[in-house]
């Protein structure tokens, strides 16, 4: 009976977290379609609900009702098992985001660590896509979406050693507690750059969305996909872009500290801070979508292996050498 | 690398401009119009959906001269004629395929009486081929609809002519 209460309880917890994102996640997807317009002057989604903000929820509706269709030459099991691990991966991240001092799903000690290790596995999500669907444009989609999503990964992993030794934990909550002096935006700012372009690139987004470069690969690792399985490859995606967005506000921008620790803005809760920052990050995304053009693959290697790794790797030894010398070093 | 040339990669200055430039257009007025809510400005002169007119009387413009039958380069129109009892000669036949038609409107050029004519309609589209093969009720059907517009659009096209 105690397992029943502390299940119930649980999964009560994760409701009340899940629900939020993936509703959140369809309100971004206007978000992102309402800028993109907007910067080409355009109209952008109006029409479902007040503003268009229920235009998500249609397509979702639209999407259940479509027609599943598994090509016959696929690895059905693998094929159908891609966008279930990609959409989950892509939420399950989310258990360690803190909202507020308290307000976090699971205050694990390498809370850090756990996000990478997640956002890792998602290319397995697409690289099993691609693979199952025994096509040429998946496949060569999600080879391309494997190769670019490690070699960024190494670059954030870098960037993420940056912060941490500014820290000493692993923990999120210790992150935005180390930030009620300054933000690590204004002395890692450098990193903060290069960590907004790798989490573009994670993403798969403009000017890094080869995986699914429509002129060359016609919709890379989701040309087989259909109906509910192709959005789920969507949600998950755009999941995955909120969550990069609340990892970058979360370690360069103070999470869910307020700006200035004055009167009117105490008042303001933590989590409200912290929705603001991702916002602002993802109205950067989506505007970065609008005015850049698309790499070369060659360029986006080049950029990542050749710029980004030796830059965050000079930064770290800047940073360590910094804290040491000063003795600023925190103390564990 | 020139050193400037540098400096402006490592700054990213023209991705940053670029990113002004966005935001600058961001709240400027949109280009585009709320098509099914709003509707764009047409002129007297657009080749829509094609009726017959009828004179003020009630009574068929067409006399089945067969110009425009003649003249339509995708030959969409199809007509037959026959003498009625009061001695005139009518259409018992007036078929416009408007899947072969262009809408380049040279039928209406042709006729001499304004009988055909390219309205302002666009908004025609079907669900099947069939509803798309016009006959002369149809037609008929659609000048009635249209008079009061079709008229002022070639009243006030008449100057040009």
């Amino acid at each position: 009976m105690e397992y029943l209460n502390i299940i119930f309880q649980e999964s009560y917890k994760i409701l009340f977290l899940l629900v939020p994102v993936l509703v959140s996640v369809a309100m971004i997807v206007w978000l992102d379609r309402r800028v993109w317009a907007f910067v080409q002057k355009r109209q952008g989604p109006n029409v479902v609900g007040p503003f268009g903000l229920l235009q998500s929820l249609a397509d979702a509706l639209k999407y259940i009702f479509k027609e599943i269709i598994i090509p016959a030459s696929s690895n059905k099991v693998i094929f159908i098992l891609a966008p279930i691990i990609t959409m989950t991966l892509a939420l399950i991240a989310w258990a360690v985001i803190p909202f507020g001092v308290e307000q976090v799903l699971a205050d694990i000690n390498v809370g850090i660590l756990y996000i990478f290790a997640v956002s890792s596995l998602s290319v397995y999500g697409i690289i099993m896509g691609g693979w199952a669907s025994n096509s040429k444009y998946p496949f060569l989609g999600a080879i391309r979406s494997a190769a670019q999503m490690v070699s960024y990964e190494v670059s954030i992993g870098i960037i993420i050693i940056n912060v941490l030794l500014c820290v000493g934990s692993l923990n999120l909550n210790d992150i935005v507690v180390a930030q009620k002096e300054m933000w690590f935006v204004i002395p890692l700012f450098p990193m903060f750059v290069i960590f907004f372009i790798s989490a573009l690139a994670e993403t798969n987004r403009p000017p890094f969305d080869l995986p699914e470069a429509e002129a060359e690969l016609v919709a890379g690792y989701q040309t087989e996909y259909s109906g509910m399985m192709y959005a789920m490859f969507w949600l998950g995606e755009y999941a995955n872009i909120l969550l990069m967005c609340a990892l970058g506000s979360i370690l360069f921008l103070g999470g869910w500290l307020s700006p200035i620790d004055l009167y009117p803005f105490n008042l303001i809760p933590g989590a409200l801070w912290l929705i603001f920052k991702i916002l602002f990050l993802f109205i950067l995304f989506a505007l970065v979508k609008a005015i850049v053009p698309r790499y070369r693959y060659d360029q986006l290697m080049r950029l990542g292996w050749k710029i980004f790794l030796p830059l965050s790797l000079t930064y770290v030894v800047l940073t360590a050498s910094y804290l040491f010398y000063f003795n600023l070093l925190p103390t564990i | 690398m020139k050193i400037s040339r540098f400096f402006k990669t490592i700054l990213m200055t023209d991705f940053i401009s670029g990113l002004f430039i966005a935001v600058k257009e961001l709240f400027k007025s949109k280009k585009t119009i709320n098509y099914p809510f709003e509707k764009g400005k047409i002129s007297p002169r657009y080749r829509g959906e094609h009726a017959l007119r009828r004179y003020p009387n009630g009574e068929e413009r067409c006399i089945a001269c067969k110009l425009c039958e003649a003249v339509c380069p995708a030959q969409a129109i199809t007509i037959e004629s026959a003498e009625r009892a009061d001695g005139s000669r009518k259409t018992t036949r007036y078929d416009i395929d408007m899947m072969k038609c262009i809408y380049c409107g040279l039928c209406e050029e042709s006729c001499p009486v304004d009988a055909i004519v390219q309205g302002p309609n666009f908004e025609f589209s079907t669900e099947t081929r069939e509803e798309l093969y016009y006959t002369k009720e149809k037609l008929l059907d659609n000048g009635d609809r249209w008079e009061n517009v079709l008229a002022a659009n070639i009243k006030s096209d008449n100057p040009y002519r």
